[in-house]
């Protein structure tokens, strides 16, 4: 299983982020088209808004309290595609070249970011592994558990609690 | 005195707070020698159960000596008893009381008219555990006050640990109620999600009682195994099909019984439902997350019965209703009634018929306690049961 510290500095600067992707997807969701005239993107103002949906959505798996890294990964990965499509709009033609330079510099900046805390996620989960210890001596019982079936079968079952016979599987009259 | 205090969201400290006295007739003044951490103090720390102010005292698993008895209690105890203390309170002459309801019992709560208001009619008074449920100061203290201690209390003799007898207050019974209200059969399967402190009382109260086959889910390997030290076959849920296994092990059928011991809190797996549940629950659009409840109701044989001592808060969503309708399926659940069955426990292990103990993996004195939160929560360093020493 997945052995996750909450609360520790890599995870609460994974939940800063989670709120971070929400704002920024808010915003791209909302704002699409006025950022896409901005870095003269003008076709692009559906793509805009479908990277904002996903960024509300990881924003969203990053809050919910879970294991931050697999969350972590998929911001990494969609600050890959940003920056892909960011340096496709990045080009002589493009008049608005300036913003898109700017956009690029601040995606890169919060790509550092991101790689920087997942690392530090890594490392602590590796820092917290240790062998599961064995308790498979631990019965509670006093004979193997095969031989404490039906031990306390003459116990009392208050009225309340019974199973109508109609309900019952065991064919009715066996026992 | 010294207690762990709710402060706010995985914010307990340990801090002194004033001695208890006692305020009614009925009550008692035990001094705490031994206190446990609950399941379902989790739900209060991680602050997904509502109801908790800053400065409560956590705790509702615990036991000790009576050191001060109010008049009307005396008739039933007196200082220096050795008594562990039910997490239910209740009053001994309500309806409910008359019937061993305890857990819902008509008096035991203050805060009758805030409960009443959110679940249409309130329930019993709880150490530790919200206002919802009387806002009683809880257990991880020194001391605690016992209100109508002629009735809440068990009385323990010489001759057992703190350790032997400690559970009788919570997770025992609660295990032994939710395998009880199954009303086991020698042909059934039981299947019982969660191999917490709860899961394993469940699984050996499975045994007792007869169970053909105890079926244990559970992803956290040294749970697993201490499932299957007391007889249980384990599913790991994230290495296996939940359903798939359970369908293979009781030849396509389905368990007769099935028996919810995580509550609200289950974990997400792969599965689209538990990633709809943890995104709800971040935006507070859910409360609680069901993904446990709807394997059961999926996976259960038809008019079998669903058992639910797992705790839940309040709203879940997306919930199979119809699936459990058309399978006429019987749904038992609830706090534990704890004095309804502490005698009968309390002799089994007298006879040593169980050591309950067996599930402690962690003792330490109550100023480790806010540490020891962490350590439970996130299953670190082994950890299944937490005991606390004042
Ligand atoms: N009804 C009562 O009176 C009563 C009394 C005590 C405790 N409880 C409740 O019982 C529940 C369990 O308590 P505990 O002390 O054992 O707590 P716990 O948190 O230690 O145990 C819960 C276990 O469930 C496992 N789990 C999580 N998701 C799962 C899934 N999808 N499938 C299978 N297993 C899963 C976890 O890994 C963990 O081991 C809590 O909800 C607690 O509030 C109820
Ligand atoms: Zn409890
Ligand atoms: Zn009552």
């Amino acid at each position: 299983m997945a052995y996750y510290r909450r609360n520790s500095s890599a995870d609460r600067m994974a939940r800063g982020l989670g709120w971070f992707s929400i704002g920024l997807g808010v915003a791209e969701l909302v704002a699409a088209r006025r950022l896409a005239r901005w870095m003269g993107m003008e076709d692009q103002a559906g793509l805009i808004r479908a990277y904002g949906a996903r960024e509300v959505a990881t924003g969203v798996g990053l809050l919910a309290m879970g294991d931050a890294r697999p969350w972590m990964w998929g911001r990494i990965a969609g600050d890959a595609l940003d920056i892909a499509t960011l340096a496709a709009a990045h080009h002589d033609g493009n008049p608005r070249r300036e913003n898109v330079a700017t956009a690029l510099g601040t995606v890169a900046a919060v790509t550092a970011l991101d790689v920087l805390c997942t690392a530090m996620l890594h490392r602590e989960e590796a820092a917290a592994w240790t062998p599961p210890p064995d308790y498979s001596d631990r019965s509670g019982l006093p004979r193997p558990p095969t031989a404490m079936r039906g031990a306390a079968k003459d116990a009392p079952i208050p009225a309340d609690m019974r199973t109508p016979d109609i309900l019952r599987f065991e064919p009715v009259g066996a026992n | 005195m010294k207690a762990l205090v709710w402060h706010g969201t995985a914010d307990i400290r340990y801090d002194t707070v004033p001695d208890p006295e006692i305020e009614q007739p009925r009550d008692a003044i035990v001094k705490v020698t031994s206190c446990a951490i609950c399941g379902s103090d989790l739900h209060l720390y991680d602050h997904v159960m509502p109801g908790m102010e800053k400065g409560d005292i956590m705790g509702h698993e615990f036991m000790g000596e009576v050191v001060d008895v109010g008049a009307e209690a005396k008739s039933a105890l007196k200082v220096g008893d050795r008594v562990v203390v039910p997490f239910t309170i209740w009053c001994g002459e309500c309806d409910q009381c008359r019937r061993g309801n305890y857990s819902v019992c008509e008096r035991s709560n203050r805060n009758k008219a805030m409960a009443d208001k959110l679940f249409g009619h309130a329930t019993a008074g709880l150490f530790g555990y919200t206002h919802l449920t009387g806002g009683y100061a809880g257990g991880q203290a020194e001391y605690v006050r016992v209100p109508f201690a002629d009735r809440t209390h068990v009385k323990i003799p010489d001759g057992l640990s703190d350790e032997q007898v400690l559970f009788l207050g919570d997770i025992f019974p609660t295990g032994w109620q939710a395998a009880a209200q199954c009303d086991i059969q020698p042909t059934d399967t039981v299947a019982i999600w969660g191999c917490g402190p709860v899961g394993q009382m469940t699984i050996r109260s499975a045994v007792l009682l007869g169970a053909k086959q105890v079926i244990a889910i559970d992803r956290v390997p040294e749970r697993l195994s201490m499932a299957k030290a007391g007889g249980a076959i384990t599913i790991n849920f994230e290495e296996e099909s939940v359903v798939e296994r359970l369908n293979e092990l009781t030849g396509g059928k389905g368990p007769e019984k099935c028996i919810d011991a995580v509550g609200m809190e289950a974990h997400a797996t792969a599965t689209l439902d538990s990633i709809y549940d943890r995104a709800k629950q971040a935006l507070m659009l859910e409360s609680d997350r069901a993904h446990v409840l709807r394997e059961m109701m999926y996976v259960c044989r038809p008019a079998g019965t669903l058992s639910i001592p797992g705790v839940y808060g309040g709203l879940i969503d997306k919930v199979p209703f119809g699936m459990s309708m058309n399978k006429g399926l019987t749904w038992r659940m609830g706090q534990t009634h704890v004095n309804r069955w502490t005698d009968g426990l309390l002799r089994r292990i007298q006879e040593g018929q169980i050591d309950p103990s067996f599930v402690i993996t962690h003792s330490v004195g109550l100023a480790e306690g806010p540490g020891m939160y962490e350590t439970f929560r996130d299953k670190r360093d082994g950890c299944i049961k937490v005991v606390l020493k004042p």
